[in-house]
């Protein structure tokens, strides 16, 4: 079963949900936790565990040769993404703006536009008992989130029976390696903050997760400050809020500190117990 | 010379943009024959990446010596200006097209 938790805005709390609710899920049973946000991972902060893996992600960009090129420009018009430029001798090619699509390279009457690998960032495998950990990292300068998080996904999926919880630790918003990172699970948590900015985000969100017809749930955080309107919002589209978790001190002094948070801090076991028991109906309900 | 200014009209007196990539208009001056010519580049408010190169390859389209700008182009783009061997002068990005090309002159601009 593949849970994906994701949020709209940024800062709301996914990695503070994904990090604990595997770790606790990790007490009675294998789980797998993946760090989808490939631009700036930070799970890898409360998880450890013995590296088992590392490995280099490669992406498939056209390098120019320019000894049979006849200078057409058809790489240029069939370039979505202005990734190839025709000047008036050379062809220019911006590694970072290609997508990868091959068409320049496949309708390329000379073939002079061949595909090759180029460094895009790493995958790293982590395990810990019961607990698998993976994150994949770009290398700076890289703009591509999207083929990282779905050769990330190709790993898990490989490596690791249908059966196993997974969870994955979504990028923030909505574009592009929102979409990546959601796609496949079979249920998406969005984590908000009871705020106007937070309700404002989390529309957006449930939105998205609409067109692609994914099952949802709500974990409000930091709740107690703000106002009550992400509680009406999800009661009136009839959103499960499957968690409140508190708004406390102690809890931002705690993840400061890199630490788990509910070895110490009741309150926050409560409601990732509140999480497990929604995931575990779902799963019965839904035979996963 | 013929140079070339990123501008948000296409009269002298229209204000210069000062985005390279983005800029609404090429605003072309021949200083040999004294004659004006202008490109609407208002598309590429629909290009959600590459606005740079696309804009810089439009413009080695028109052969020109000299590129006046506000901010300058960014890093793809400005790969592709240096492929071109124009010759790019910037911080004119508050003045008018006018008011530009006469900085220019008088040495002005870097």
């Amino acid at each position: 079963m593949k849970i994906a938790i994701a949020s709209g805005k940024g800062g709301t709390g996914k990695t503070t949900v994904s990090t604990n609710l595997t770790s606790l899920l990790s007490e009675k049973s294998a789980v797998v936790l993946t760090d989808l946000d490939v631009e700036e991972p930070n799970s890898g902060l409360f998880i450890s565990g013995e590296k088992i893996c590392e490995v280099d992600k490669y992406k498939m960009i056209p390098e120019w040769e320019k000894d049979e090129c006849i200078l057409c420009g058809n790489c240029q018009k069939v370039c979505n993404f202005n990734a190839v430029m025709k000047l008036s001798k050379i062809i220019m090619v911006f590694p970072e703006l290609c997508h990868g699509c091959y068409a320049c390279s496949e309708l390329c009457p000379t073939n002079s536009l061949p595909m090759k690998p180029k460094k895009m960032g790493e995958l790293k495998h982590f395990k810990s008992g019961n607990l698998d950990f993976i994150e994949s990292k770009l290398i700076i300068g890289e703009e591509q989130a999207v083929p990282l998080i779905k050769q990330t996904l190709d790993y898990v999926d490989e490596n690791f029976p249908d059966k196993t919880i997974k969870i994955f630790d979504a990028p923030p918003g909505t574009s592009c390696p929102v979409i990546e990172a959601t796609k496949d699970a079979d249920l998406i948590l969005l984590v908000t903050e009871p705020t106007p900015f937070g309700l404002h985000d989390l529309k957006l969100a449930v939105e998205t997760m609409k067109a692609l017809k994914k099952d949802i749930g709500v974990i409000i955080n930091r709740f107690g400050i703000g106002d009550a309107n992400v509680e009406e919002y999800c009661e009136e589209n009839n959103i499960p809020i499957i968690a409140k978790i508190p708004n406390m001190r102690k809890i931002a002094e705690i993840y400061s500190n890199g630490e788990l948070l509910y070895h110490k801090i009741p309150e926050v076991k409560a409601q990732l117990e509140n999480i497990i028991t929604f995931i575990s109906e779902y799963q019965q309900e839904n035979t996963l | 010379m013929k140079i070339l200014l990123t501008a948000k009209g296409t009269e002298w007196d229209s204000k210069m943009d000062p985005r390279f990539g983005r800029t609404e208009f090429f605003f072309i001056y021949d200083e040999e024959t004294k004659k004006v010519d202008t490109y609407d580049n208002r598309a590429i408010a629909n290009e959600a990446h590459g606005a740079g190169p696309k804009t810089a390859q439009k413009m080695s389209e028109y052969n020109v010596d000299i590129l006046i700008t506000g901010n300058g182009p960014g890093g793809n783009a400005a790969s592709v200006v240096k492929q071109t061997g124009i010759k790019v002068f910037v911080g004119a990005g508050e003045m008018t097209v006018k008011e530009a090309y006469e900085a220019y002159k008088s040495g002005e601009l870097k």
